[in-house]
């Protein structure tokens, strides 16, 4: 418990190094927008291949969970449209850029820190936690909520294939489905815990990456932690943030 | 100068480094020598501020690294330029990147002075054409050259260097250790160079520091270690069958 509570406070008194001026802005932003290609745009292709497939088996699910004459059929639309933006697309890309995004992270800096790339950071005058985690920690944030925005879209978009081709519903029924009684709370609901999201898989990620000690590996056992630690903290967050917006 | 007083650096129970004082001198290569588990990695980084000292002081001309504030330190910091072990290049930036790192952070020149700067620093450790060759792509001792470079792009005024020649072939070594005298001599940086091998001892060692247990055990130069007679110094020099026929 108190190795536990140690490293909670490690964690946050890291964070507070993280969040302090930088030594040069135009460098850190270039940084930032590397970040974001690396972070963000090269987890385009993951995100839509997974959303796009997510999309059809939750709509092919509801299709037979809705399989009675009581009860529309373009309420399968509806549900698909809610169970994405609601849960699956914010949630289950979380996961897995979790596992993406973070084992990266943490592998990246863990190697930074075994080949005395920090060190040298740091004899140069640089803030190496900032210099190294904070434009991450930027990119994500910033960059996450429109992968989810996007999932959402492309997973609509598999539902709709799914429905069509697979002669669940017409298209009409389904897309019909897809715009009623939209609320646009939820989105705000979606990005919201996106950005807590981002957040804290980015920073975890990076914390253990950056008291890596030892060689390959250790790099590998802080890429491990990284996913696992993130993902649990990605699913407390889920639980409280859906508590407080939704309950 | 660097100049080193009654310095204690302690990992838990374990005292790596008692009481030790020197001075390391400018425009000489400085050379901390002795076994695996010394306390000459532990000494450079508490030099360099990747260690605080459990007590004693490090003054580098006169400035004391403990008493500084955050923004002298990281002043003071600009004067350091260190070569580690493995060469700790930035292995997503290729070599004219990684070479103008500090370039781009601390000053506002421009790009043309910029690429001077660089193509001097490389010039000055022997290479050419490798701007955009990322580290990846280079061998053991063209790292090292590089990590020269790039620190002394900076004009440092203090050079650390941790093991230079560990994983190079005899060649090579010798060309990194006249590298790393000629570059003392020729800009009058204080060089500290943290090594056990005695080929770069015999080659380069102008003011030397034997430790032993976290103790300084020893000092001269290159032609007073051969003559010593401290007993745990001629055990480190003359462990090798070369070093002791060459005493006989």
């Amino acid at each position: 418990m108190f190795v536990a509570i140690q490293k909670i406070g490690k964690y946050f008194s890291l964070l507070k190094q993280v969040f302090s001026k930088p030594e040069n802005n135009s460098f850190y932003f270039r940084k930032v927008i590397d970040e974001m290609v690396n972070l963000g745009v090269n987890s385009l292709a993951i995100v839509s291949i997974i959303s796009l497939f997510m999309g059809a088996v939750v709509t092919i699910q509801t299709g037979l969970q809705l399989n009675n004459p009581f009860i529309p059929k373009y309420l399968i639309g509806y549900a698909t449209r809610e169970s994405l933006i609601l849960e699956f697309s914010p949630t289950m890309i979380a996961l897995i850029l979790a596992g993406k995004v973070g084992s990266s992270i943490a592998s990246e800096i863990g190697t930074m820190r075994v080949s005395e790339q920090i060190d040298a950071l740091e004899i140069m005058g640089i803030n190496s936690s900032a210099f190294i985690i904070q434009p991450k920690i930027i990119a994500s944030v910033f960059f996450f909520p429109f992968l989810v925005i996007l999932s959402m879209g492309i997973g609509m978009f598999g539902g709709f294939l799914a429905a069509t081709l697979g002669g669940i519903i017409s298209k009409s029924e389904f897309l019909y489905g897809l715009s009623y009684w939209f609320e646009p709370y939820y989105i705000l609901y979606a990005l919201v815990k996106t950005v807590f999201f981002a957040f804290a898989i980015s920073s975890i990620s990076s914390y253990f990456g950056y008291f890596t000690k030892g060689g390959a590996l250790a790099v590998g056992k802080s890429s491990t932690k990284a996913v696992v630690y993130s993902s649990i903290v990605v699913l407390i967050i889920n639980f409280i943030i859906t508590q407080l917006m939704l309950s | 100068m660097i100049d080193v007083n009654n310095l204690n650096k302690s990992f838990g129970d374990n005292h790596v480094l008692k009481d030790l004082s020197f001075k390391f001198e400018a425009g000489k290569t400085n050379l901390i020598i002795g076994a695996s588990g010394s306390g000459k990695t532990t000494l450079i980084k508490c030099m360099v501020g990747l260690h605080k000292q459990d007590s004693g002081s490090i003054s580098f001309d006169g400035r004391d690294f403990i008493k500084l504030d955050k923004k002298e330190r990281r002043i003071l910091r600009q004067d350091l330029g260190m070569l580690f072990q493995g060469g700790a290049l930035f292995d997503y930036l290729t070599v004219k990147q990684n070479i103008s790192f500090g370039l781009d952070m601390f000053t506002s020149m421009n790009q043309k002075d910029k690429d001077d700067r660089i193509a001097f620093c490389l010039n000055r450790v022997n290479l050419s054409n490798i701007n955009d060759l990322f580290p990846s792509e280079l061998s053991g001792g063209m790292i090292k050259r590089v990590a020269i470079a790039r620190a002394i792009a900076l004009k440092p005024k203090y050079l650390f260097c941790d093991e230079p020649n560990s994983g190079l072939d005899p060649q090579t070594a010798i060309i990194i250790d006249n590298l790393i005298q000629e570059i003392t001599q020729e800009y009058n940086i204080t060089t500290v160079v943290n090594t056990h091998d005695m080929n770069s001892v015999m080659e380069i060692g102008d003011n030397i520091a034997f430790i032993s247990k976290g103790e300084l055990a020893w000092s001269g130069d290159k032609k007073s270690i051969m003559s010593s007679d401290c007993k745990v110094l001629n055990d480190f020099v003359f462990a090798s069958q070369l070093f002791k026929k060459l005493k006989k």
